[in-house]
């Protein structure tokens, strides 16, 4: 069920503790480096992302953030160094992972129900025909409420707004009750309001359920007051801190090439580029 | 099955008398059997984006059955050879999709240009390509029911077995190859069996007509619901329809059955709409309250 907790967990003051351990890490690499038709993406990546933890994965376009994302998925092998996802070898059809591909454009959109695209994420991997059994509706039913999506759940994909297909999107990854989340640019296309929804409702899988998230953006804005860590790609390096060593007007001016303005608000901070 | 009464009960009539002549017969069953294959694969080739592709197998299979009649083989034979031939190296054309349109259509061309060519060496067969190209249902023989009956068997039971998986790497591909999907080989196993279907609906409408079975009653049902099995239901039940009334007026009036098969389907397809919009102002009105508003796209 999608309301299984899984890893970490939520400590009796419902504070979320994020276990850091070398060996129970989330994401771990050693001196990994990766190439795609033939060319090096990235390499020297050695970092731990803990279980439990809300991190940000930024870059600039082309910079590997979505190859990243391949590589924890098992669907490319690093080219040097060594990678364990959730204390495994990363390999394809974990349902431990739940995955929200960047612009999820279903190819045939209008011709299915926002129910069925969500039911796939759990039955679309079984040999047979049809998404209603009782056991898969069930789950199909907890996983729309998770991203309160039971209003449109029976409209067709394509005749649901952008927000809302992305909240069918974080529902299907959801529906294997993963330990992992790895969202690729989900507020692509969202408006101001659609974004805060957005990152509300992973802040609420991340914080309720203890669900590891990776969340590729390339606005960090929206996520300041949610995230714990920031995963960056920089000169070629991915590399990771804690939000407080990255958002800091020094390490953002070098990472985006241009003069970055860090003001400290109420709940969180914002930073503008600076004149 | 009803037929089977009627073919069997001796008091019968007139048209129904008909029906008990064996090129009857055959027709009836054979052209049941492809309306069930066809309503089993119809979903998916729309899903995938294919029926541009199933005109083009009908059309790569037109000169393996003038090339079997010339060379004095069965045309059907010919036909599915060629079409398992063309479904395959279309999948395989299908991973330069920009360029995907225009290759199908050349080869489109070229087959056709071929299978004219064969027709003309065959000479006196011009009866024999009149009905590949535009169906005769009614030129069925037994032992062809025999083959279309086994195509259809291995055709329903794979589509049953591979339904769900098939729909998740047609829908989301992304998502379904990251979840540990052979995608590739999906792929592969459903152009065959379409290629398959092809071959033996182009007995009852012919190369230039395949759409109508393949197509139509498929785009008809997703007009009218969403739900994968439903839609299956509905277009085997339009293809039904329509292979059962062509059978049914050619045997009152001289008309080709394809004529009537091809004017069902279409009738239905064009009605689709508005029953759609009754339907959708129906649950409109129901669900009024409590919908959030949409930004349609
Ligand atoms: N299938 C592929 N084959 C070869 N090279 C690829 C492939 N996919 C991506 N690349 C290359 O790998 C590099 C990184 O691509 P990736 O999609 O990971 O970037 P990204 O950081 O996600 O960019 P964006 O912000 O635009 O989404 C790019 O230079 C791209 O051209
Ligand atoms: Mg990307």
């Amino acid at each position: 069920m999608a309301t299984t907790p899984a890893s970490g967990s939520v400590d009796g003051a419902g504070r979320k503790q994020i276990v850091t351990s070398l060996a129970t890490a989330a994401i771990a690499m050693r001196d990994v480096a990766v190439a795609r038709g033939g060319r090096q993406i990235w390499s020297g990546a050695t970092l731990e992302i803990p279980r439990g933890s809300f991190t940000a994965l930024i870059g600039p376009n082309g910079s590997g953030k979505s190859t990243l994302a391949s590589l924890v998925l098992g669907q490319l092998q690093p080219s040097n160094g060594s990678l364990s996802v959730l204390g495994e070898v990363p390999h394809r059809g974990n349902p431990a992972i739940g995955l929200v591909p960047q612009n999820h454009a279903l190819d045939k959109a209008s011709a299915v129900q926002c129910r069925d695209v969500v039911a796939l994420g759990l039955a679309g991997t079984r040999w047979g025909m049809g998404l209603r059994g009782k056991q898969v509706g069930l789950a199909v039913d907890a996983a729309l409420e998770a991203v309160d999506g039971m209003t449109f759940g029976k409209r067709r994909f394509g005749e649901v707004s952008g927000g809302q297909q992305q909240r069918v999107s974080i529902a299907q990854a959801l529906i294997t009750s993963p330990e992992m989340l790895v969202l690729d640019e989900p507020l692509a296309g969202l408006d101001l309001l659609g974004q805060v929804e957005i990152v509300e409702l992973v802040h609420h899988i991340n914080h309720d359920r203890g669900v590891t998230v990776v969340f590729i953006t390339h606005d960090l804005n929206p996520l300041l007051a949610h995230i714990d860590s920031v995963l960056y790609i920089h000169n070629g390096t991915p590399q990771f801190g804690t939000t407080d060593e990255v958002v800091d007007s020094d390490v953002l001016t070098e990472l985006y090439g241009t003069p970055v303005q860090v003001t400290r608000t109420a709940d969180g901070c914002v930073f503008t580029r600076a004149e | 099955m009803w037929f089977a009464t009627l073919v069997t009960s001796p008091s019968t009539q007139s048209g129904i008398e008909l029906l008990a002549t064996p090129f009857l017969r055959n027709a009836l069953i054979a052209g049941t059997l492809i309306a069930i294959a066809a309503g089993a694969i119809g979903y998916f080739v729309l899903l995938r984006d294919l029926p541009f592709a199933t005109h083009a197998v009908a059309h790569i299979g037109f000169p393996g059955a003038t090339f079997a009649i010339l060379v004095g083989a069965s045309p059907v034979t010919g036909m599915l050879v060629a079409c398992v031939g063309g479904g395959l190296a279309i999948g395989w054309l299908g991973h330069r999709s920009g360029e995907r349109e225009v290759v199908t259509g050349t080869v489109l061309a070229f087959a056709s240009g071929l299978g004219i060519f064969f027709a003309s060496i065959a000479t006196g067969q011009i009866a024999s390509v009149t009905s590949i190209l535009f169906g005769n249902i009614l030129a069925v023989s037994s032992t062809q029911v025999i083959v279309f009956a086994a195509i259809t068997a291995a055709v329903v039971v794979t589509i049953g077995l591979i339904g769900r998986k098939l729909m998740f790497a047609s829908v989301d591909p992304v998502v379904a190859a990251a979840k540990g999907l052979n995608t590739r080989l999906l792929s592969v196993v459903f152009l065959v069996a379409m290629s398959l279907v092809i071959g033996i609906s182009v007995t009852v409408v012919g190369v230039l007509l395949i759409f109508a079975l393949l197509v139509t009653p498929a785009a008809t049902a997703i007009r009218l619901t969403a739900r994968p099995l439903w839609v299956v239901l509905i277009s085997t039940g339009i293809a039904l329809i329509s292979v059962w009334g062509g059978l049914v007026v050619a045997t009152y009036l001289p008309w080709p059955p394809s004529f009537v098969i091809t004017t069902i389907a279409c009738i239905f397809w064009v009605a689709a709409p508005f029953a759609a919009r009754l339907r959708r102002s129906d649950s409109e009105s129901l669900h009024a309250a409590g919908q959030p508003a949409i930004s349609p796209h």
